[in-house]
């Protein structure tokens, strides 16, 4: 490092050549790591062409797209409602009348305290019982809408509560009306602290249509295990979920990016009077929110 | 009302067992990803660039991999290179990896709140590596960290239900043995919300209470 941290000072001779020593001590164990996975790989045959053929098939890799597509089906209609779900509740939590704020607070908190797969399990068992089967994907998104509609609420009531109080003072004592002081005054400024927030909850929310896998919603990890389950192909389901992991890792990774950028650029423009809301990606995944 | 108590009473067994092996996948976990966490977090402030790259790596890698992907591999793949793990230490196993990797970040970010002259004024009085890890950085870093610590332990709570999908019997996969006894599913799903509620209240009210606790005023 090229500055002091907090835990360790800047290194003097001694510690340079400590520091040196236990930096190739530690790629050493690396490379053996490494080494050990690549030796088990393969030791039982995971290097085999036959294990790999299938991803050169057109027909394989219709599959895999269509698996893709269905998880971002999936993924932008739940955001979509989830939006929608958040944005009214959290104005319903933000309104002066007890009517709304209570049962809005009581639904906001029971959602984001139920397990995600359990709201899916309502949607998919409920009204299965009945005779009344609803479509996976619906009982997929949700489950997706509810828990992360829940969680964007929250987090639209932190931005708009993050704007300086100040703000909405000044501009009730110019005379604009309190629709007037939401729309001109704290949304906008509201909406820069959340961006990167709302960004970050909308990769966990990607990352868990991934529970379709459960309900046999036919998704990206679905045509997966239908893919390494192939006996033909000497059941490759190593390299198949490698590929998967792949698959979701770049898009999940290439959203966070940017959240990453929203987040600098949107801090070094000063032009909002409020924090940035924290996201809730470090938080956790699989709907992870703080309670 | 009659019919709703009726749903528990009848299977009680099952829910206990399902409850019994929640709170176990929750407690092995949550032991073995503070451990690992830790240790990664260690890694990610360690002066040494080749322990940093590998902690980054391992936490970019593993937060943007749904944990339904994690559970898949270990319980379809892993056998197949000749490893062969019971379901429910995989289930253990799967929800470590997975979530060490936000206690990671936790941990990077609590020591981080620490001011860095805090440190260099506890080496300027002469204070040894050791003495300024317990006296000055850790006492401030894990009162930073206790809340969002407790966050990521509730969330790992919940997935747990996740293991449902990979044969392991806990409170996720009680509905479809419910569904082959043809109870109303609803009931039942509402006696689980309630069990879940009944885990997680304890958590939230000590997470409140340490996180006014021990509120740093900085």
């Amino acid at each position: 490092m090229s500055s002091s941290s907090v835990l360790y000072d800047l290194p003097g001779p001694k510690a340079r050549l400590r520091n040196r020593i236990l930096g190739v001590v530690s790629i050493a164990a690396i490379v053996a790591l490494i080494a050990f996975v690549v030796y088990k790989f393969d030791q039982t045959g995971q290097f085999e062409a036959r294990k790999w053929e299938q991803f050169q098939y057109v027909a394989v890799q219709r599959e895999i797209l269509s698996g893709l597509l269905a998880t971002l089906k999936a993924a932008a209609v739940a955001t979509v409602l989830a939006l929608l779900f958040g944005a009214v509740f959290a104005s319903a939590r933000l309104s002066d009348r007890w009517l709304f704020r209570t049962p809005a607070t009581f639904v906001v908190e029971l959602f984001r305290a139920i397990p995600l797969l359990i709201l899916i399990f309502f949607g998919y068992y409920v009204p299965l019982q009945y005779g009344w089967p609803i479509d996976k994907f619906w009982a997929l998104v949700i489950g997706l809408t509810l828990y992360n509609g829940s969680v964007l609420a929250e987090i639209f009531r932190a931005g708009i509560n993050a704007v300086p109080y100040g703000q909405s003072e000044g501009a009730y004592a110019v005379g604009l009306r309190k629709n007037q002081v939401l729309r001109l005054i704290l949304l906008p400024q509201a909406f820069r602290a959340m961006l990167p927030a709302i960004v970050s909850q909308l990769v966990v929310l990607l990352k868990d249509t991934a529970l379709g896998f459960i309900i046999t919603y036919p998704e990206l990890l679905f045509a997966g295990k239908q893919i390494g389950g192939r006996l033909a192909f000497g059941l490759p389901y190593v390299p198949t979920y490698l590929v998967i992991a792949a698959i979701y890792i770049s898009i999940c990774g290439l959203l966070s990016v940017l959240a990453w950028w929203l987040q600098k650029r949107l801090t070094r423009l000063p032009r909002s009077a409020a924090k940035p809301v924290p996201a809730t990606q470090t938080d956790g995944g699989t709907g992870v929110t703080p309670l | 009302m009659g019919e709703f108590l009726r749903v528990l009473t009848d299977n009680a067994s099952l829910f206990r067992d399902g409850f019994i092996n929640t709170v176990k996948l929750f407690l092995i976990a949550g032991v073995g990803s503070l451990v690992l966490g830790t240790l990664l977090g260690a890694m990610r402030v360690s002066p040494i660039p080749a322990l940093r790259a590998f902690g980054a790596t391992y936490v970019n890698l593993i937060r943007n991999t749904p944990l339904t992907l994690v559970f898949a591999f270990l319980v379809f793949a892993v056998p197949k290179l000749d490893v062969n793990i019971d379901y429910f230490p995989s289930a253990c196993i799967a929800l470590t990896v997975y979530t060490s990797a936000f206690i990671c970040e936790v941990v990077r970010s609590g020591v981080n709140t620490v001011a860095t002259g805090q440190a260099e004024a506890a080496r300027a009085l002469g204070m040894t590596f050791a003495q300024v890890l317990t006296l000055i950085v850790l006492p401030q870093a894990l009162r930073a960290m206790v809340p969002p610590l407790m966050s990521v332990l509730i969330a790992m709570l919940k997935n747990t239900t996740i293991a449902a999908g990979f044969s392991v019997l806990e409170a996720g996969a009680i509905p479809a043995y419910m569904a082959e006894r043809g109870e109303p599913q609803f009931a039942v799903l509402t006696w689980i919300v309630i069990g879940f509620l009944i885990l997680i209240l304890p958590l939230v009210v000590l997470q409140r209470f340490l996180e006014r606790k021990w509120a740093v005023a900085r």
